[in-house]
C-alpha cells in the first residue's frame, strides 16, 4: 500500500453526509424550463449554434467552443429553444449571463449516438477533441475544461495520475454515490485518461468516511490492468484541495504558482472520469450530473441525476421542501459554497451540491469583532500561509504585501474563517484583495497596451508627416519642371525637361563663378599683402574654379544639349553669357599675369596656365555661342526673327565697345592692342553673320503679312481657363488633406483642366507672336502688361509676409501658405517675362525711343533686398541652429539667382539703350547721378552707424559692416554707371569715407 | 607635528583617491534621462486624455518630474495621486477636479445610426481606438478605448456618449465585507433577522 502523507492544517467540521448517503441515486424529472448557461467553465463562453425557436434533441451540440480554453454545451433533452439570452445564474453576484433555454416536449428524443469502437485506434489529440466537443469540465468544482488538462500530457512528463475521490466538504455525497453505483464507470473513464497521459502509475484518493464507496472501488480495480492503487485518506477538511490531496497521496508539495503537471501528477475528479467514459463509449455528452439535494428544510435528502439546466426549484420541489423553513440556499458546501438568492438558477456542470438550510443549521454569521491574534487561523490553514497578517493586509488595502505573502496561494477553504473566534470574514477579506490585486494588474496592463498604442500612433503620424513633406516637395517640383516646359515651350520649341535643368544649372554656375571671384579676390588680396596662408587661399581658390568650371561645364552641356535639339533663342543667351563671363575670366586673369610678371612675384607659371585655360574656355564658349547663332537662321520663324535682330543689335554694340576700348587702348598704348584688334574683327564678323542672318529670317518671315489676330477672346479663354484650374487645385488640395477618396480624381481633373488651360494659353502666345511678327503694328501697349505684374508682385509680397507670419507661430496652415505664395511668385514672374518680352519686342520694334530702365531697375533693386532680408534671415536661423535654415538658404539662393536675372536684364536694357540712340543722352544722367549720390548716402549713413556701433562694442556691428561694405558695392556699381553714360565723377563726389576701412 | 602632516597628507590622499572613484563612476555609470519619469510614467494611467494640460501621460510624467502638481489627473483619481505622493516622497494633495471622486471607468460609444462618417473622432483618438473611414460609419474598439473623451468635443453630430463599463461575471469583484463590528454580541441575529425579513 501506498504511505499516506500528511499537509498542514485542516480542520474537522460535522460532516452531515449520513443525511443524504442512504438513498440509491434517482433520475430526477425532465423539467418544463431548461436553462443552459453559455459559460458553465472557466475560460471564455461558448457560441450559439442554435437559434430561438430551433427544435433541438437531446445530446445536440447547441453552442460551440471559441477560444483554447472552452467547451460545447448540448441539449439535455428535447425541445424547443425558446430564448437566447440573459437569466440568472449560480454566482456569487448573483447576475445574470447570457443562456439558451430551452422549453422541453417530454419525449426526451435522443439525437443520434454512439461511442467510439476502439478508442485507442484514434490519435490522442482526435481523442482529446472529442472529449472537448462532448463538453466535459472538471466535475469537481472548478469546471476547468477537461481537454486542456489531458494536453497537459504534451509538455508535461505525467508519472502520477490522481484521481479525487476524497469529497472532503461537509454534506455532499454526489461523488460518494456516484463510485458506489458506477465504479465501473469511473474505471472506464480511468481508462482513457491513462490513456491519454500515460502515468507511471494511477492513486485514487477517497476519505476513510466512505467505506461502501472504497470497498466498490477496490472491486473494480481488482479486476483492473492498470496499476491502480485506491489509498484511503483520513478525514480532514480540505483533503479534496488538489495541493493538498496531491501532498496526502505523494508527500510532493506543488510549489507556489505551479500547477500539479509541473512535478508529473494529474488530477481528475471521479465525477469527470464517468463522465469521460459515457463519451467515449456511449457516445453521450456531459448533459447530467449528480447532485445531493440535502439541508434540513427538504423532506428528502438525496442525490439526483439531474440534467443540466434544471432549476433550484424544480429539484427542492421534487425533494419535498418546506417554504417556510428554507432560511439559506446554499450552491456547493457549506464551506466553500455560495448562498443563493433566488431558487430561479440552474443547475450547471459543476454544481455537485444544494443545501436547503433552515436557520437552526446555518444561523447568520455571528457579528465579526477585532482580531485579537490567537494565530489559530495560521494553524488550520492547508496552504501554510499567515491568515491574520493576510486579513490586516486586506483590510488595509496594502495588497502589494499581501502578494508577498502569497495571498493567491490562498485556496478559500474557509478554515481559518471557520475556526476564527472572533467570526472574522477572513474568506471575503481575501477573495476581495485577490479580485483587486486581478483588477489593478489588468488596468496596469490595460494602460501598458493604451501607452504601446499611443505610442505607435505617435510614431505614425510622425512618419506620416515626413511622408506629406516629401510628397509636397516632389509636387512643388513637379510644377516647376510643368512651368520651366511651359514657359519653354511658349518662348521656342524648346525641349521640355532642359528648361529646369538648365536654370538650375546657371544659377549654380553663377554661385560658383561668385565663389570663385571672391577667391580670386581674396587671393589677390594676400598675394599683394604678402599673407603669410598664400598656400591655402591658392588652394580654396582652385577648388573655387575646379568647382565653378564644373558648373559652367554641366551648364554647357545642358544648354548644348538644349540647342541641339531646337537651337531657341534662350540657348543662345545664354550662351552669349558664358562667353561673356568666360571672357571677363580671361581678361582678368590676363592682367593678373601681367601685374604679377611686372612685379616678379611667384605664382606666375600658375596663372599664366590659368590664363590659358581660361582662354580656351572663352574659345569654347564662343565658338558655342556661334555654332548656336548660326543654326537658328534657317528655321524662318517669327520668333527666331526677333531674337536674331535682338542678336544683331547686341553684336553691333558690343563691336563698338569693342572698338571704342581699342581707340582707347591705342590712344594710351596701355593693353593688348593685339588682342583687341583681333576681338574686333571678330565681332565685326559676328555681326555681320547676325544681321545676315535676321536680315534672311525677316525676309522669309515677313512674307505673309498677316492681318492682326484680335487676342481678347483669347486671352478671356486662357484666363478663364486658368480660373478654374486654380478652383480645382484647391478643391483638390483640400480632399488630399481630409484624406478624402475622391481626392486622385479631382487630382485628375485639375490635370486635365491645366491642360486645357495650356492649350489656351499656347493658342494665345501663338497669336501674340503672330501679330508682333505680322510687322506694322504699333508698340505693345506696355502699361496693362506692367500692372499685371506689379499686382502679382504685390501678391507675392502679401502672401509671403502672410507665410512667414505663419511659419513663425508655427500655424499648421504655413505649409500651405508657402505653396500659395511659391504659386503666386510664378504667376507674378509670368506676368514680368511678358512684361519683358513686350518691352524687349517694343525695343526691338525699331525706331522706338529707349527702355524705360527705371522699373527694371527697381526690379533689380528689390531683388537685391530680398536676396538680403533673406540672407540675414537665413544666417539668423543658422546661428539659433533653427531646422528651417537649410530650407532658408536654399530660398536665398534662389533669391539671389532671381537678383542676378534682374540685374542682367537690366543692363541688358541698359546695353541696348545705348546700341539704340548713342548719339542721344539716353540714359538719363541726372537720374543716375541722383542714384549714384542716393547710394552714397547710404553708405555714408551706413558707415556711421557701424562705427557707431562698434565704438560700443555691439554684437550688430559685424553684420552692420557687412551692410556697409554691400552699400558701398552699390554705390561703386552707381557711379561706373553713372560714368559709361559719360557723366563725369566731379571732385567733391568723391568723399573720404569712401577711403575709411 | 609630522603626525598632523602623515593625517593631512592621508586624507587629502583619500580625498584624491575617492575624488577620482567618484569621477569615473559618474561618467561610467551615467543615467541616460530621468528614470523617475518612467516609474511616473507606470503610475498614470494612460488614458492619454490630456485633462492635466499635456498631450499625453508622459509629458505629464515628465512635468511632475520638474515639479508640477500631481493631483492633475482626473481618470487615475485620488489613488493614483496617492500612489505618485507615495513615489516623490510628497504630501498627497487632494485631486484637483469637478468631481473629486472616485472615477467612473467608461468607453466611447458611437450611436451608429446618427454618425456622419466624418472621421473628426478617429482623428482625436489618442490611442487609434475608433474604426472606420469618411462618410463611412465609425465604431468604437470597446476594448482599446480608455475613456479619454477626446472624441466626445470633436463630433459634430453630438452621436457620442461615454458609457459607463458595466460590471460583468468575469469583472464582478467581491466586496470587503460590511463592518459588522458595530454590533455587540448580545445583538446577534438583528441584521441576518431583517435580512430575512426583507427576503420573506
Amino acid at each position: 500500500m501506498t504511505r499516506v502523507h500528511s499537509f498542514h492544517g485542516g480542520i474537522h467540521p460535522p460532516e452531515n453526509k449520513r443525511q443524504s448517503n442512504g438513498a440509491p441515486i434517482r433520475p430526477a424529472p425532465i423539467p418544463p424550463r431548461l436553462v443552459l448557461p453559455l459559460s458553465q467553465h472557466i475560460g471564455a463562453p461558448a457560441e450559439p449554434l442554435v437559434k430561438v425557436g430551433d427544435r433541438v434533441l437531446k445530446g445536440q451540440v447547441i453552442a460551440e467552443p471559441i477560444g483554447r480554453v472552452s467547451v460545447s454545451l448540448h441539449a439535455p433533452t428535447s425541445g424547443t429553444v425558446t430564448l437566447i439570452g440573459p437569466q440568472p445564474v449560480p454566482h456569487a453576484s448573483g447576475m445574470e449571463a447570457d443562456c439558451i433555454v430551452i422549453e422541453t416536449d417530454g419525449q426526451d428524443e435522443w439525437i443520434e449516438h454512439a461511442g467510439l469502437e476502439d478508442y485507442k485506434s484514434y490519435t490522442k489529440s482526435e481523442l482529446i477533441n472529442y472529449i472537448r466537443n462532448y463538453g466535459i469540465a472538471g466535475m469537481g468544482g472548478a469546471g476547468f475544461p477537461t481537454d486542456v488538462k489531458l494536453h497537459l500530457g504534451d509538455d508535461h512528463i505525467v508519472n502520477t495520475l490522481i484521481i479525487n475521490a476524497a469529497e472532503c466538504e461537509p454534506y455532499i455525497t454526489a461523488d460518494d454515490l456516484l463510485i458506489r453505483e458506477r465504479s465501473d464507470e469511473i474505471l472506464g473513464g480511468i481508462e482513457v485518461i491513462a490513456h491519454l497521459l500515460n502515468p507511471s502509475h494511477i492513486l485514487i484518493g477517497i476519505e476513510d468516511n466512505k467505506p461502501q464507496a472504497i470497498r466498490a472501488l477496490e472491486d473494480a480495480v481488482r479486476g483492473c490492468h492498470l496499476n491502480i492503487d485506491v489509498v484511503v485518506v483520513p478525514t480532514k477538511y480540505p483533503s479534496g484541495g488538489e495541493k493538498q490531496l496531491v501532498k496526502l497521496l505523494t508527500g510532493v508539495e506543488v510549489p507556489s504558482g505551479k500547477i500539479p503537471a509541473d512535478v508529473g501528477i494529474v488530477c481528475q475528479n471521479v465525477g469527470t472520469a464517468s463522465a469521460i467514459y459515457r463519451a467515449v463509449h456511449r457516445g453521450e455528452p456531459l448533459i447530467s450530473r449528480i447532485v445531493t439535494i440535502t439541508g434540513d428544510a427538504v423532506d428528502q435528502r438525496h442525490n439526483l441525476e439531474v440534467l443540466i439546466g434544471t432549476q433550484y426549484s424544480e429539484l427542492l420541489a421534487a425533494s419535498g421542501v418546506r417554504r417556510d423553513d428554507l432560511y439559506r440556499l446554499v450552491m456547493g458546501g457549506p464551506m466553500m459554497g455560495f448562498t443563493m438568492k433566488s431558487d430561479a438558477v440552474p443547475v450547471v456542470k459543476t454544481t455537485n451540491c444544494i443545501i436547503a438550510a433552515t436557520e437552526e443549521e446555518m444561523p447568520p454569521a455571528p457579528p465579526a469583532l477585532n482580531c485579537i491574534r490567537c494565530g489559530m487561523c495560521e494553524q488550520v490553514c492547508p496552504a501554510e500561509l499567515l491568515p491574520q497578517q493576510l486579513h490586516w493586509f486586506a483590510k488595509g488595502k496594502e495588497y502589494d504585501k499581501a502578494k508577498h505573502h502569497n495571498l493567491f496561494d490562498c485556496i478559500e477553504c474557509g478554515a481559518c474563517s471557520y475556526v476564527c473566534p472572533s467570526n472574522i470574514p477572513l474568506v471575503q477579506y481575501y477573495r476581495n484583495a485577490k479580485a483587486e490585486i486581478r483588477q489593478e494588474e489588468a488596468e496596469k496592463q490595460k494602460a501598458e497596451y493604451a501607452r504601446m498604442r499611443f505610442e505607435a500612433r505617435q510614431a505614425r503620424l510622425e512618419q506620416e508627416k515626413i511622408e506629406k513633406e516629401q510628397r509636397r516637395k516632389a509636387r512643388a517640383e513637379e510644377a516647376a519642371k510643368a512651368q520651366a516646359s511651359k514657359k519653354d515651350s511658349a518662348g521656342a520649341a524648346k525641349p521640355a525637361a532642359a528648361g529646369g535643368d538648365v536654370k538650375a544649372l546657371k544659377t549654380a554656375a553663377a554661385v560658383a563663378r561668385t565663389k570663385l571671384k571672391k577667391a580670386e579676390k581674396a587671393f589677390e588680396q594676400a598675394k599683394e599683402s604678402g599673407a603669410d596662408n598664400l598656400a591655402e587661399l591658392e588652394a580654396a581658390f582652385n577648388a573655387a574654379k575646379q568647382k565653378a568650371d564644373d558648373a559652367q561645364q554641366k551648364l554647357e552641356q545642358a544648354e548644348k544639349g538644349g540647342t541641339a535639339a531646337a537651337s531657341g533663342a534662350p540657348d543662345i543667351k545664354a550662351l552669349k553669357t558664358a562667353a561673356a563671363v568666360a571672357r571677363t575670366k580671361l581678361k582678368k586673369a590676363q592682367s593678373a599675369l601681367k601685374a604679377a610678371e611686372e612685379k616678379g612675384q611667384d605664382g606666375v607659371e600658375q596663372l599664366r596656365d590659368t590664363v590659358k585655360e581660361l582662354e580656351t574656355k572663352a574659345e569654347a564658349a564662343q565658338k558655342a555661342f556661334d555654332d548656336a547663332q548660326a543654326a537658328p537662321a534657317p528655321a524662318a520663324q517669327v520668333v527666331d526673327i526677333k531674337q536674331l535682330k535682338t542678336a544683331a543689335a547686341v553684336a553691333r554694340t558690343k563691336l563698338k565697345q569693342a572698338e571704342k576700348a581699342l581707340a582707347n587702348a591705342q590712344d594710351s598704348g596701355e593693353g593688348d592692342i593685339a588682342e583687341l584688334e583681333a576681338k574686333v574683327k571678330e565681332l565685326e564678323a559676328k555681326v555681320e553673320t547676325t544681321r545676315k542672318a535676321f536680315e534672311a529670317a525677316e525676309q522669309g518671315g515677313s512674307a505673309p503679312a498677316k492681318p492682326v489676330i484680335d487676342l481678347a477672346p483669347l486671352k478671356e479663354d486662357m484666363d478663364k481657363a486658368l480660373a478654374k484650374v486654380e478652383k480645382a487645385e484647391a478643391a483638390a488640395k483640400a480632399a488630399e488633406e481630409k484624406g478624402l477618396p475622391t481626392a486622385e480624381k479631382m487630382r485628375a481633373g485639375v490635370d486635365k483642366l491645366r491642360g486645357k488651360y495650356e492649350e489656351a494659353k499656347k493658342a494665345y502666345e501663338d497669336a501674340e507672336a503672330q501679330n508682333a511678327a505680322a510687322g506694322g503694328k504699333p508698340a505693345i501697349d506696355l502699361a496693362p502688361l506692367k500692372e499685371d505684374m506689379d499686382k502679382a508682385l504685390a501678391k507675392v509680397e502679401k502672401a509671403d509676409a502672410a507665410a512667414k507670419a505663419a511659419e513663425e507661430k508655427g500655424l499648421p496652415t504655413a505649409e500651405k501658405m508657402r505653396a500659395g505664395v511659391d504659386k503666386l511668385r510664378g504667376k507674378y514672374e509670368e506676368a514680368k517675362k511678358a512684361y519683358e518680352d513686350a518691352e524687349a519686342q517694343n525695343a526691338s520694334a525699331g525706331g522706338k525711343p529707349t527702355i524705360d530702365l527705371a522699373p527694371l531697375k527697381e526690379d533689380m533693386e528689390k531683388a537685391l533686398a530680398k536676396v538680403e532680408k533673406a540672407d540675414a534671415a537665413a544666417k539668423a536661423a543658422e546661428d539659433k541652429g533653427l531646422p528651417t535654415a537649410e530650407k532658408m538658404r536654399a530660398g536665398v539662393d534662389k533669391l539671389r539667382g532671381k537678383y542676378e536675372e534682374a540685374k542682367k536684364a537690366f543692363e541688358d536694357a541698359l546695353a541696348q539703350n545705348g546700341t539704340a540712340a548713342p548719339a542721344a543722352p539716353a540714359v538719363n544722367l541726372d537720374e543716375l547721378k541722383a542714384d549714384m549720390e542716393t547710394a552714397l548716402g547710404k553708405v555714408q549713413k551706413a558707415d556711421a552707424a557701424a562705427k557707431n556701433a562698434e565704438e560700443k562694442g555691439l554684437p550688430t556691428a559685424e553684420k552692420m559692416r557687412a551692410g556697409v561694405e554691400k552699400l558701398r558695392g552699390k554705390y561703386e556699381e552707381a557711379k561706373q554707371a553713372y560714368v559709361a553714360a559719360g557723366g563725369s565723377v566731379d571732385a567733391e563726389a568723391k568723399p573720404d569715407t569712401v577711403t575709411v576701412d | 607635528m609630522s603626525a598632523v602632516l602623515i593625517a593631512i597628507i592621508v586624507l587629502a590622499l583619500l580625498a584624491v583617491a575617492f575624488g577620482l572613484l567618484l569621477g569615473y563612476a559618474s561618467v561610467r555609470f551615467k543615467v541616460e534621462g530621468n528614470p523617475i519619469v518612467d516609474q511616473i510614467d507606470e503610475l498614470l494611467p494612460q488614458t492619454q486624455c490630456g485633462q492635466c494640460g499635456h498631450p499625453g501621460c508622459r509629458p505629464y510624467a515628465e512635468a511632475i518630474a520638474n515639479g508640477e502638481a500631481i493631483n492633475k489627473c482626473p481618470p487615475g483619481g485620488q489613488s493614483t495621486v496617492d500612489a505618485l505622493a507615495d513615489l516623490l516622497d510628497v504630501e498627497a494633495p487632494t485631486l484637483d477636479a469637478e468631481d473629486a471622486g472616485d472615477p467612473v471607468k467608461a468607453v466611447a460609444y458611437i450611436r451608429e445610426d446618427e454618425c456622419i462618417g466624418c472621421t473628426k473622432c478617429i482623428q482625436a483618438c489618442p490611442v487609434d481606438a475608433i474604426l472606420g473611414a469618411a462618410k463611412q460609419m465609425h465604431t468604437v474598439i470597446t476594448s482599446e478605448c480608455t475613456g479619454c473623451d477626446l472624441c466626445v468635443e470633436p463630433c459634430p453630430v453630438d452621436c457620442i456618449d461615454m458609457v459607463p463599463i458595466e460590471t460583468t461575471l468575469n469583472t464582478w469583484k467581491w466586496d470587503l465585507p460590511k463592518p459588522g463590528v458595530e454590533l455587540i454580541a448580545t445583538d446577534r441575529g438583528r441584521g441576518e433577522a431583517f435580512e430575512k425579513g426583507e427576503a420573506a
